[in-house]
C-alpha cells in the first residue's frame, strides 16, 4: 500500500478557535477515504489546508512525499490535488461546458483538449446534456455535480469533494457513489467529506472522525460506528449501524 | 451536436464583423470631412476601449487610469519623432513596451501587496495624475506647453505614419479592426477562458491550477501596451501633445465609456458604445458652446451612462443581440422536438 497524502499534526487556529487540533492521518492510493464529524469539526478547514487554501499554524502535509504545506492552491493542484467548494463556487458567466473546461489548461493550452476533457467530466457526473446552460440554471445538486466535474478536468491524483452528495436523491446519491467507485477502480484517490452514514458505510474503506478540530477516530467504517467516542460525539445514541 | 452549432456561429460573427467593416470603410471613403474627422476618434477609442474592456470584461482587472498608457504611447511616438526624427512606427513600439511595462509593474507591486479591486483602480488613477504632474513639468517633453507635429501636407507617407484626416481614418479603421478581431482570438484561446474563471471567482480559478497572480499582470499589460498604441495614433490624429489632455481624467473615461455602455466583455459593445457616446458628447459640446452652457457634453455623458446602467445594465450590444435573438426566435420557431434532434 503506497501513500499518496500524508498530514501530520496539522493545526490551524482563527484567533483563539483551534479549527482543527493535532490531526494526523494517511491516504492509500486508489482509496476512499471519509472525512466526517459534527457541524464545525473543522473539516472543511482540514481540506483547506490540505489544498493551500489556508496556511496552517503548525503541522505538514507531504504528498507524494514532498511538503506542501503552505504552498498556494494553484500549485497544489498542478500537483495532483483538486477540490470542490462545500458552497458551491460556478463561473458565473461560463457556460457549464467552460466552467468544466477550465480545470484542463492547468496541463494544457489546447482548447479543443480542453473541451473534450470537459465533456468526459460533465460525462461522469451525468451533466453532459446540460453542458450548454448556464450555471444559474442549474439545480443545486447540479451544481455540485459540477464542482466534481470542473476538478476532474484539472486530471487529479488526490480528489477532495466536501459535501458533494448533500441534497441528492437516493437514486441519485446511488449513481454518483457508483460514479465514485469507477474513478478510485481507476487509480484516482478520493477524500470526502459526507454527513450521510449509509453513503459512508456503502463507499468509504475508511473514516477519519473529527470533533472539535481534534481526529477521535480512525478506521473501517464498521468499526468506527461502533466506536463508544464516536457514538456519543457524533452518530448519537440511536445510530445503529 | 452544439459543436457544429457553435462552428457555424462563430462563421457568421466573423462575416457580420467584415460587413460592418467594410460599411466602415465606405464611410471613411465617401463621408464629409467632418463625419471623417469625428469617425475617427470614434474608432480610435473603440480600439482603446477594447483595450480596457479586455482588461475588465474578460480578466475582471478595473482601471479608472487609462489615460496613463495612452499618454505614455502618446509621447513615445512625439519624442521619438520630434526629437530625433525616429518613424512613429518605431515610436509605438517603444510606447507599447513602455505602457506594458509600467502596467506589469504597477500590477505586480498591487497585487504582491494584496491591492486587489476598486483599490487597485484607485491607484491606476493615481498613477495616472502622478505621470500627468510629471509630464507638466518635464522641459524636455514640452511641458505643459506640450509638443506639437508639423502640420500634415497632405502626402500619404506610410513609413512615417504620416497623411490627411482620410489617411488617419484607415489607420485607426484598421486600428479598431484589430482590437475586435484580437479580443475575439483571446478569448477563444486559453486565455479567454482562464481570464474569465478569474474574473468570475478567483479563488475558485486558483483551485482549478489557473495561476491568477501572472494572468492577472499578463492582462493588465497587454491592455496597457494596447492602449499606448491607440495613444500614438490618437497624437499624430490630434497633431500635438498636451499632458492635461492626453494623460487627464478626461481620456481615462473616454476609453472606458464605449465598453460600459456598448456592453462589457463582448467584441463589438466598444464599437457600439462609442459610436453612441463620442458622437454625442461632441455634439453637446458644440451645443453647448454655442448656448453658452460650457460641460454640456459632460452633462450628456452623465445621463447616457446612467441611462443604459438602469435601463440596459449589460450594455446596448447585449441587449440588440437579444432583441435579435427573440425576433428570430419567434419568426423561426420550430417545434422544440425537432431542434432537439438536431442538436
Ligand atoms: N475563515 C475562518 N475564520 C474564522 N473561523 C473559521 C473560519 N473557517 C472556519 N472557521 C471556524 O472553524 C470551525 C470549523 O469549521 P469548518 O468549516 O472547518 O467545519 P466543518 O467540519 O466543515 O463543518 P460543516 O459540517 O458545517 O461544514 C468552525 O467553528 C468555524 O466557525
Ligand atoms: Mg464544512
Amino acid at each position: 500500500m503506497t501513500t499518496l497524502l500524508d498530514v501530520k499534526n496539522l493545526t490551524r487556529s482563527f484567533g483563539g478557535l483551534v479549527a482543527v487540533n493535532d490531526v494526523s492521518f494517511a491516504l492509500a492510493k486508489g482509496q476512499i477515504t471519509a472525512l466526517i464529524g459534527p457541524n464545525g469539526a473543522g473539516k472543511t478547514t482540514c481540506f483547506n489546508l490540505v489544498a493551500g487554501a489556508l496556511k496552517p499554524t503548525s503541522g505538514q502535509v507531504f504528498f507524494q512525499g514532498q511538503s506542501i504545506e503552505g504552498a498556494p492552491p494553484e500549485n497544489v493542484c498542478r500537483m495532483g490535488i483538486a477540490r470542490t467548494f462545500q458552497i458551491v463556487r460556478p463561473m458565473r458567466d461560463m457556460s457549464v461546458l467552460e466552467n468544466a473546461m477550465v480545470g484542463a489548461f492547468s496541463w494544457t493550452r489546447n482548447v479543443s483538449e480542453a473541451r473534450s476533457t470537459a465533456y468526459e467530466s460533465l460525462e461522469s457526473v451525468g451533466l453532459v446534456g446540460k453542458a450548454n446552460a448556464r450555471t444559474d440554471q442549474l439545480t443545486m445538486s447540479d451544481r455540485k455535480m459540477l464542482e466534481v466535474a470542473k476538478a476532474l478536468s484539472t486530471r487529479p491524483k488526490l480528489l477532495l469533494l466536501d459535501e458533494v452528495m448533500a441534497g441528492l436523491r437516493p437514486t441519485e446519491a446511488v449513481s454518483v457513489v457508483q460514479v465514485l467507485r469507477k474513478l478510485a477502480e481507476s487509480g484516482l484517490t478520493i477524500l470526502l467529506v459526507e454527513h450521510v452514514m449509509r453513503i459512508v458505510m456503502e463507499v468509504a474503506s475508511t473514516v477519519v472522525v473529527l470533533h472539535h478540530g481534534a481526529k477521535i477516530a480512525e478506521g473501517c467504517p464498521k468499526d468506527v460506528v461502533a466506536d463508544p467516542q464516536v457514538l456519543e460525539s457524533y452518530l448519537g445514541a440511536g445510530f445503529h449501524a | 451536436m452544439s459543436e457544429k452549432f457553435n462552428k457555424a456561429a462563430e462563421t457568421k460573427r466573423w462575416i457580420a464583423g467584415a460587413i460592418v467593416f467594410v460599411i466602415l470603410g465606405l464611410v471613411g471613403a465617401l463621408s464629409n470631412s467632418y463625419i471623417v474627422s469625428l469617425m475617427t476618434i470614434v474608432l480610435l477609442f473603440t480600439f482603446m476601449g477594447q483595450s480596457w474592456n479586455l482588461m475588465l470584461g474578460i480578466g475582471g482587472q478595473l482601471s479608472i487610469g487609462h489615460a496613463l498608457f495612452v499618454g505614455l504611447g502618446a509621447y513615445s511616438v512625439g519624442v521619438l519623432y520630434l526629437k530625433y526624427g525616429i518613424s512613429p512606427w518605431i515610436g509605438l513600439l517603444a510606447g507599447m513596451v513602455i505602457a506594458g511595462s509600467v502596467g506589469a509593474v504597477l500590477a505586480w507591486l498591487s497585487f504582491r501587496f494584496e491591492v486587489h479591486g476598486i483599490y487597485f483602480a484607485l491607484l491606476t488613477i493615481a498613477a495616472a495624475e502622478f505621470a500627468r504632474i510629471m509630464f507638466s513639468g518635464w522641459e524636455f517633453v514640452g511641458a505643459m506647453q506640450g509638443l506639437f507635429f508639423p502640420a500634415p501636407t497632405g502626402e500619404v507617407d506610410i513609413s512615417m505614419l504620416r497623411g490627411g484626416a482620410r489617411f488617419y481614418y484607415f489607420v485607426a479603421l484598421a486600428l479598431a479592426a484589430i482590437g475586435i478581431a484580437g479580443t475575439e482570438l483571446i478569448s477563444r484561446s486559453y486565455l479567454g477562458y482562464v481570464w474569465r474563471a478569474m474574473r468570475d471567482d478567483d479563488e475558485a480559478a486558483r483551485a482549478l491550477g489557473v495561476r491568477t497572480f501572472r494572468h492577472k499582470i499578463l492582462v493588465i499589460s497587454i491592455s496597457a501596451a494596447s492602449a499606448a498604441a491607440g495613444g500614438g495614433i490618437l497624437a499624430l490624429v490630434q497633431g500635438a501633445i498636451f499632458p492635461d489632455s492626453i494623460m487627464g481624467m478626461g481620456i481615462s473615461v473616454d476609453v472606458l465609456i464605449g465598453p460600459v455602455v456598448g456592453g462589457l466583455g463582448t467584441a463589438f459593445g466598444p464599437l457600439v458604445g462609442s459610436l453612441a457616446a463620442i458622437p454625442l458628447n461632441h455634439l453637446m459640446g458644440a451645443l453647448g458652446d454655442s448656448l453658452g452652457i460650457p460641460g454640456l457634453n459632460n452633462i450628456a455623458y452623465g445621463v447616457i451612462l446612467i441611462s443604459v446602467v438602469w435601463f440596459l445594465p449589460d450594455g446596448i450590444w447585449p441587449a440588440v443581440v437579444r432583441g435579435y435573438a427573440a425576433i428570430k426566435g419567434s419568426l423561426f420557431a420550430r417545434p422544440l422536438k425537432l431542434r432537439k434532434a438536431e442538436e
